[in-house]
């Protein structure tokens, strides 16, 4: 494997590298390590081996920073050492890139360690990985050991059963080691481990080491174990569960830590579905009360975002709720927390549809009325927006009544986030609750926010109509909003006057040629003379925007002369505005206008068809 | 009378005050909960389906009890301190509360008063009343991002009788009476470790107390001094690498200093390591300006313990030297200054390149309280001493930065100071001072050069690596076979490009 270079030349690369390495300023040692790829392609496989990772090797002092570089580079210099033959000779850097103290170092050694040993051989794992990560679980200080962690799952498929046996002993060790630091790393990837491992060993040595670290002193131990027993329960047998994890699990519900409890709560779907409908009903139901009941407010949180209980088996859950949980979601209505009221209303509704009409008109509706009122707009916002879960049971009338009062209140907030959010779910409302009903009660709250005094808002609304338009219909746009949009301008505010046009961008397309022409051109030409350069330009470019809509006389004898005229505005915007309007409208012959020779073959068709066709 | 028991009638009065006030005191109340909602009550785990707790009725004061019957009232009382209040109730068990905090102030009375009460019987029972107390799960921060240099802490609830609690304890502790070595039965590494963690509480009334106590503890204790080491080591690496978030980090540190103080010389592999992996990573926590102080003190005694260790502290403080952040570099530059008040100066030989090379830096530093804090060390009368000596080395690696900076600060009171360093400077060795000057503008040319041409170098090999990444990409299927091949061509473009920029670099 020659590189193809012989004599002194073949020093400068790394000479160059390691004159760098040493420089005092870390960007500039930083700076070669990353291009630390093009220096080994430089090098050749063989002396990339043979000298260059020696060096890195040797000189791992550095900066954290530089180690992380050099860490990650490592993870793909596979082809750079020559290929899956030689990736063993990555190990010793990274080795120690592995026991360094910097979290982010020792994790990003590991990530390419995880990832260099897919391309070991199964000899050279025996042979070279394996031995590392002995080496690494035995080490003096707290680093190399938690690295270790995170390196037995992925070795161990791959394996005789010998070496597979000394690292289970190996893993056994770590997960009782001194430093809470190993332990948490061992917690962490116990599932991960499992997931590997032989059903027979997953009882009889994961199962000890799942029980004694989801007992730790430490809650921070305990809690991964949490998601760890997640894993296992969906590895082992339906008989075997409430053998070998149940008590464990319903330990670490009733946990004296709020942290452990919260992870319960917070991997409670999961945990449903690793263990089946069976052991659900009869025994997390029961600990999830305790869970919505509980005295903190992160943990009420996590386990509210679950009430809709998805896994629960499909006979029995509409009971189970009923009797079990609903009584809790009525308490959790009032809760003093606005965290867990809001998470509780971003999926209350989903309720109605697994209890059926009758029920949801007597337990649910009363309910959702609580949280319409409440005092955080987040609470209302969640109900309001998730309304269809409930139409499509109920019908929204019912709550139509409650629901006015809470509108017109988000409609009205001093946080124009929260007003934003509300006209986003206005389109969806005003189809639930039918165009009488919006006549009457919302539409002016719609009219009101195009006079907003922040721009999101107006653009929103703007947007907003467009799809009511597109709900109602033509007809009715053209008796209940366009006048209003006309209207106003003749405001004084010019920015109440753009916004007219800006409506009728969103509007000319769903009104259709015979509104826009009739109703909308004429206020839109009428502006071309503001006194305003804002609006003039803006009158240009709605032109464009509503060109399409048009027929072609009402361009050619109406929009083409206005255009014109635009055109040599004094001010710059506006002229630029128009130009382009006319030349993104083809309106004129070619030789007329310098864009000519920017024209695609298509728009030189276009022309010919408008030619032809003119009479 | 007894002082235990409240006086029924105004404990009656109380309520009934606050029904005919009923708006408003309710009204404050609920918002009261609110804005704590349920936080800090994780002692009272699933009260809400958990029993009331019991009322307890005041029992006759100690004082009044015959001595027989002294030994038996007082474990009555200590037991009767176990029941649990709920203080983010405030309405309910209000004669109760009482009741326990009257007791409870008795008990600290009698502990520090009386001889002789401290019985062996006694000592499983203070512990579990202290134990059931003080020990529970610190409940979620209500700020959660709370910022311990702007935000106000969240107290302890149950403070007025926590704090009897902790008082009671540390009299306990403190009693002539008190034996070691009855109590380590009870005061065990299991009690060690959750009193550890009580440290991480935002109350930083309750924080003092446990400082005290554990130094009481680590004081009489002495099979458990390794133990305590050990564990806050841990505190003190989940810190660092894992959470960053710890309450109680100052309060520790203040409790090692004194612990380091009393370190036997030559020093333990054990506690060097300590200041090593522990006390100098330290230096890089985002919330260092709330226990600098304290950290400093301990790197400080630890070089006056030893001062061999003088070299790779420095060293190490100058790895995790801020990049950015200019209020640690004053803090850095601090500790420094703390170190160097103390070095001896054959350790100051050993260090002063590398330390000067980042105080010439910070010298320099656009930041003005950065340079003003590096420029005062030239007023220490010991540092000053420590450079004359040494000037021949420290003068050219001061002088560039200090020139440079003497015209161009946009600071006028640094322009002044740095004025007054280099006055000093040329009258320590005048000759070099010269010489310096004559040099600056050539060495300033060479290095830009050298500037240019590392940049023209990376240039280059930025180049090769474009036509070798597009190489790649062509023959990505066949890149096992072609791979050779690529690697000649671009290894010779490398090295002409090289060898031409080498070549003339040399020239120079």
């Amino acid at each position: 494997m020659g590189t193809g270079t012989g004599g002194d030349d073949s020093l400068y690369p790394i000479a160059v590298l390691i004159d760098e390495l040493r420089n005092e300023d870390v960007q500039l040692r930083l700076n070669s390590i990353k291009k630390l790829s093009t220096i080994a392609l430089a090098l050749g496989v063989e002396r990339t081996r043979t000298e260059l990772l020696p060096f890195l090797t040797d000189t791992i002092y550095d900066e954290d920073e530089v180690l992380l570089a050099l860490a990650e580079q490592l993870g793909s210099f596979t082809v750079l050492v020559g290929g899956p033959e030689f990736v063993h000779c990555l190990l010793p850097p990274l080795e120690s890139l592995a026991t360094v103290e910097e979290t982010v170092v020792r994790d990003k050694a590991v990530e390419s360690l995880r990832k260099i040993s897919q391309e070991h051989s199964p000899v050279d794992l025996e042979v070279h990985f394996v031995p590392l990560v002995k080496r690494l679980a035995s080490g003096d200080w707290f680093t190399s050991r938690t690295s270790a962690c995170g390196l037995f799952g992925v070795c161990y498929p791959r394996v005789s059963s010998t070496v597979k046996a000394e690292i289970r002993q190996h893993f056994r060790t770590l997960c009782s080691d001194d430093t809470p630091m190993v332990r948490r790393a061992a917690s962490s990837k116990l599932g991960e481990f499992a997931k590997v491992l032989e059903l027979d060993y997953v009882k009889s040595d994961i199962i000890p080491l799942f029980t004694a670290l989801a007992s730790d002193e430490q809650d921070s131990v305990r809690l991964l174990a949490v998601e760890a027993g997640v894993s296992i329960a969906a590895l082992l047998p339906q008989e075997d569960l409430e053998d070998l994890v149940m008590p464990t699990l319903r330990q670490a519900a009733e946990d004296k830590s709020w942290r452990v409890r919260y992870m319960v709560a917070d991997k409670f779907s999961e945990l449903q579905k690793a263990v089946g409908p069976e052991i659900t009903k009869n025994d997390l139901v029961p600990a999830f009360q305790n869970l919505l009941k509980d005295c903190e407010a992160e943990v009420r949180t996590a386990a509210a975002n679950k009430v809709k209980g998805e896994v629960l088996p499909e006979d029995s859950r509409e009971t189970i709720i009923m009797t079990h949980i609903l009584p809790c979601v009525k308490e959790l209505v009032s809760d003093t927390n606005q965290h867990v009221k809001s998470a509780l209303a971003s999926v209350i509704m989903g309720l109605s549809t697994i209890l059926g009409k009758d029920n949801t008109v007597e337990h649910l509706l009363p309910l959702f009325l609580v949280q319409l009122k409440d005092e955080y707009p987040e609470v209302r916002l969640n109900i309001i927006s998730n309304l269809d879960c409930v139409n499509e049971v109920i019908g929204i009338r019912q709550l139509s009544q409650s629901l006015l009062p809470a509108i017109v209140e988000l409609a009205e907030d001093a946080k124009w986030r929260v007003r934003l959010a509300i006209i986003e779910y206005m389109p969806l409302l005003a189809g639930q609750l039918g165009v009488e009903f919006f006549d009457e009660k919302l539409n002016s709250l719609c009219m009101a926010w195009l006079i907003d005094h922040v721009y999101a808002i107006r653009e929103a609304a703007t947007c907003n109509l467009m799809k009511l338009v597109e709900k109602f219909g033509a007809e009715w746009a053209q008796n209940t909003i366009v006048p209003k949009v006309l209207g106003m301008a003749n405001d004084s505010n010019y920015l109440h006057r753009m916004t007219t046009l800006f409506c009728i961008n969103a509007l000319s397309e769903v009104c259709g040629q015979e509104i826009t022409t009739k109703h909308m051109l004429p206020v839109v030409l009428k502006m071309s003379t503001d006194q305003v350069a804002n609006v003039r330009f803006n009158v240009a470019r709605c032109l464009q925007k509503i060109g399409p809509v048009l027929d072609s006389s009402a361009l050619q004898a109406e929009v083409k002369p206005v255009l014109e005229k635009l055109a040599t505005d004094q001010d710059m915007d506006v002229k630029y505005f128009a130009l382009e309007a006319i030349s993104g409208m083809y309106l004129f012959n070619l030789p007329t206008y310098i864009f000519s020779e920017t024209f695609s073959f298509s728009s030189i068709l276009f022309f010919f068809f408008s030619f032809s066709l003119s009479p | 009378v007894s002082l235990a028991s409240p006086h029924p009638a105004l404990e009656m009065s109380a309520i009934s005050a606050s029904e005919k006030v009923d708006g408003f005191t309710r009204k404050s109340v609920r918002k009261a909960q609110r804005q704590r909602g349920c936080q800090g009550s994780s002692q009272f785990a699933a009260s809400s389906s958990r029993p009331a707790a019991p009322e307890i009725s005041a029992l006759p004061q100690l004082k009044d009890a015959s001595s027989t019957e002294q030994h038996e009232l007082f474990m009555q009382k200590l037991q009767q301190c176990c029941v649990m209040f709920d203080f983010y109730d405030t309405v309910t068990d209000l004669k109760s509360k009482e009741t326990k905090r009257a007791t409870l102030s008795e008990l600290v009375d009698y502990v520090s008063t009386n001889r002789g009460v401290l019985v062996e019987p006694v000592y499983p029972e203070i512990t579990t009343m202290v134990s059931t107390n003080i020990f529970r799960t610190l409940p979620p921060s209500e700020n959660p991002d709370f910022d311990p240099e702007e935000d106000e802490p969240t107290l302890e609830a149950s403070w007025p009788h926590m704090q009897l609690v902790y008082e009671f304890f540390l009299r306990f502790l403190e009693n002539p009476d008190f034996q070691p070595s009855t109590a380590k039965r009870y005061i065990d590494q299991k009690f060690v470790l959750q009193l550890l963690e009580l440290f991480d509480t935002e109350d930083p009334r309750e924080r003092e107390f446990i400082k005290t106590v554990l130094h009481r503890i680590y004081g009489k204790f002495l099979g458990l001094r390794a133990f305590v080491r050990k564990q806050i080591n841990n505190i003190f690496l989940r810190y660092i690498y894992e959470t960053e978030h710890f309450n109680g980090v100052a309060e520790l540190l203040e409790i090692l200093g004194s612990i380091i103080n009393g370190f036997a010389l030559p020093l333990k592999a054990e506690h060097k390591q300590f200041l090593m992996k522990i006390l100098i990573p330290m230096h890089t926590a985002k919330g260092l300006a709330l226990f600098h102080a304290q950290l400093a003190y301990c790197v400080v005694q630890f070089i006056e313990k030893d001062p061999t260790l003088t070299e790779v502290v420095v060293r190490g403080l100058l790895k995790f030297w801020p990049k950015t952040c200019s209020q640690k570099e004053v803090m850095f530059l601090g500790e420094i200054e703390e170190i160097l008040d103390v070095i001896e100066p054959t350790q100051f030989k050993k260090i002063q390149e590398p330390l000067f090379k980042q105080i010439s830096k910070c010298v320099s530093s656009p930041h003005f309280q950065v340079a003003e804090r590096a420029l005062y060390y030239w007023n220490n009368e010991y540092i000053l001493s420590l450079i004359e000596e040494n000037n021949a080395k420290i003068l050219p690696i001061m002088f560039g930065n200090l020139y440079r900076i003497s015209k161009e600060h946009w600071n006028p009171t640094i322009v002044a100071l740095v004025y007054n360093v280099l006055k000093t400077l040329m009258e320590m060795n005048s000759k070099l001072f010269d010489e310096l000057t004559a040099s600056y503008k050539c060495d300033r040319q060479r290095e830009k050069k050298k500037e240019q041409e590392r940049e023209e170098l990376w240039r280059k090999l930025d180049e090769l690596r474009l036509q070798e990444t597009s190489a790649i990409q062509n023959n990505r299927h066949e890149i096992q076979f072609t791979y050779k091949n690529t690697t000649k061509i671009l290894t010779k473009e490398i090295f002409l490009a090289v060898r031409a920029i080498l070549r003339h670099m040399s020239k120079l």
